[in-house]
């Protein structure tokens, strides 16, 4: 019956059925980056358990052995090294500290940045221009230098590291909060609950924080990706994580020598890097409508 | 009696930089200067003139939110604390703000309810949330909403609707004085007949005072009990609305109420002003209104007039006043 099937149609048209709304809501690109950033974080959770050897293990009968796509057998799935060290081993650990690591600098940033920003739009005057300076010089100077100098100068551990981390692109925090802060205390919803008489503490915390958040949110999912970006970069030259410790960017740096013979060493983790900085930023994306009330 | 409200020889002025930017000189921007007025409870006055004039910087040195470079301001016969001062903030539960764009000063990230019992949560009154929200109910229930809009967001409202929000919000500290900073300009003609209405029925009910600022003059007439004319930060003309539209004395005040527009077919003589309203940073000498004034003499020029009052109890602020007011009548 074509008519009946036509009624169908145009009433599945105009009442989508479950399935279709449930797509609309969590689009399928955003559940797969969804389960990608789940298996990161279970990786990284999970990295003693799910290590089927320890990362330092050597075997040295089974070096440079491919993986498995690639003629390799299940001993090593994803291969191994120059010295016969698990591939999927080490990745799994320098997933677990390269998010660690991104995760932290990326809070760190947020937090500080936003601090600023806030005491930058409250005092005005010369506090604000010093806050400005200082916000232009960081965006002016190239990052990666300034890492460099530091830990050529102070030498490297981990706290140090991440806290470096944590001091990459809090300006951007810091101009984003300073800006929306003053938008709010000039005209808007700020200056309204402040004539209330609230205290700076409820304004801040209870009123412009919550209406900015959506804002740093999606920042932060930019800011993650080029966390673990400048990890590896870093990581790449030396400067980043020592061995035996292992990152993402350190397994890129160490593979490149092995290129040509064994490209599996670095395929992988070259791939972690790529898959999770994508996702993160698919899913910063989907957040932003998510999260603004005026959208829903 | 002390007034509730007492204004004297208020003052407010900028430094500002004449010209770009590094070369220019300093110069002094008077946004308020000189302006004096009571306001006793219960009662309306109106403060209208055009853009710049002074009349927002005006309320919010009333209400303490700018300091004040000269004059005082006194509630109940005591002077106004500075900015953010806990006997500052305290006084926020007898003196509020109703503001232009509603949708700007709400919250929109939370609901209309939370945002009406905030004030109650400021202040630490109340008790429990649950009278906090009895209370809400019955003042959005005060203003003409319903109890379904409690969790309503402002964007999903009308702006009739945010208006009266904002309003449930001040009015749940229950003050003496609202001053209601161009309440209506912001609204469609036939919200804004409705928000007036809900403001003199509040008037009457709670006794409040209102501190009224628009530029619409017909608006400001009917909500007034007293009008102030301000011109480059000074009144030039106050008193009675209903005589003070009817008869302007002030030169200024004449071509304003000119402007009304009317539906009636006579034909009513309508005065022109030339040119713009100056430059507050180059105010003329003497008196403000002197290059736009087709009655200006020498000594307009030279000398500053203050408010007078006249006969009929109103006050102007013009050297020739009496001369005007003989040649109208």
């Amino acid at each position: 019956m074509p008519a009946d099937r036509g009624a169908d149609l145009a009433a599945d048209r105009a009442h989508p059925g479950r399935v279709a709304r449930f797509f609309e809501a969590w689009p399928p690109l955003t559940l797969i980056a969804l389960a990608w950033i789940a298996l990161m974080v279970i990786a990284a959770f999970g990295a003693d358990l799910l290590a089927p050897y320890s990362f330092t293990g050597l075997d040295l009968r089974a070096r440079l052995s491919p993986p498995v796509f690639m003629g390799g057998t299940w001993a090593h799935p994803l291969g191994s090294d120059e010295l016969g060290r698990d591939v999927l081993s080490r990745l799994i650990m320098s997933i677990r500290l390269s998010l660690l690591i991104a995760f932290f600098g990326t809070l760190i940033a947020a937090a500080l940045g936003t601090a600023v920003g806030f005491v930058a739009a409250h005092f005005r005057g010369k506090v604000e221009a010093v806050i400005l300076m200082l916000i232009d010089f960081q965006a002016s100077v190239p990052f990666l230098i300034v890492a460099l100098a530091v830990l050529a100068f102070f030498g490297n551990n981990l706290v140090l590291f991440v806290l470096l981390m944590g001091l990459n692109s809090w300006e951007r925090y810091a101009r984003i909060a300073r800006g929306l802060t003053l938008a709010a205390n000039e005209q808007g919803y700020a200056a309204a609950v402040r004539q209330l008489g609230a205290t700076n503490v409820r304004v801040y915390g209870l009123h412009v924080l919550p209406n900015i958040a959506s804002t740093l949110i999606v920042s932060m999912t930019i800011t993650f990706p080029e966390t673990i970006l400048l990890e590896s970069g870093l990581s790449f030259l030396g400067l980043g994580i020592q061995p035996p410790l292992t990152s993402l960017g350190n397994m890129v740096g160490y593979g490149r020598e092995y290129l040509t013979r064994a490209p599996w060493i670095m395929l992988s983790p070259a791939a972690v890097i790529v898959l999770t900085t994508l996702s993160i930023s698919i899913v910063g994306d989907w957040l932003r409508d998510r999260l603004d009330p005026t959208l829903r | 009696m002390t007034a509730l409200l007492e204004v004297s020889d208020l003052s407010r002025a900028y430094e500002v930089r004449r010209g770009s930017w590094p070369f220019g000189k300093m110069a002094t921007l008077h946004a308020v200067d000189g302006v004096s007025f009571e306001l006793q409870a219960g009662r309306t006055l109106g403060l209208v003139g055009e853009s710049g004039c002074g009349k927002t910087t005006t309320a919010k040195l009333v209400l303490g939110l700018v300091p004040v470079t000269g004059g005082e301001v006194r509630i109940d016969g005591e002077s106004l604390p500075a900015a953010g001062t806990q006997p500052w903030r305290a006084l926020r539960r007898r003196m509020q703000m109703v503001y232009q764009d509603p949708l700007g000063a709400l919250d929109r990230r939370l609901s209309v309810g939370r945002q009406v019992m905030e004030p109650l949560a400021i202040h630490g009154l109340g008790g429990r949330l649950a009278e906090h929200r009895e209370k809400a109910m019955a003042m959005m229930d005060a203003v003409g909403l319903a109890a379904h809009h409690f969790d309503r967001f402002p964007h999903e409202l009308s702006g009739g609707q945010r208006q009266r929000i904002v309003l449930a919000r001040a009015l749940i500290l229950d003050p003496q004085l609202l001053v209601c900073d161009e309440p209506i300009s912001a609204l469609d003609v036939s919200i804004q007949a409705q928000v007036v209405n809900l403001l003199l029925a509040l008037q009457q009910r709670l006794g409040l005072a209102y501190l009224f600022i628009s530029h619409d003059l017909r608006m400001i007439r009917q909500v007034s009990h007293e009008v102030a004319v301000m011109y480059l930060g000074r009144i030039v003309e106050q008193g009675d609305p209903d005589r003070l539209f009817a008869a302007p004395a002030h030169p200024y005040t004449q071509a304003l109420v000119s402007a009304i527009p009317t539906h009636a077919r006579q034909k009513r003589r309508r005065t022109v002003l030339p040119g713009e309203p100056p430059n507050p940073v180059d105010r003329p000498a003497g008196c403000a209104f002197h290059p736009r004034c087709r009655h200006a003499v020498a000594r307009c020029r030279v000398e500053t007039p203050q408010l007078r009052v006249l006969a009929d109890g109103r006050r102007a602020a013009c050297h020739l006043v009496e001369q005007i007011v003989a040649s109208a009548a």
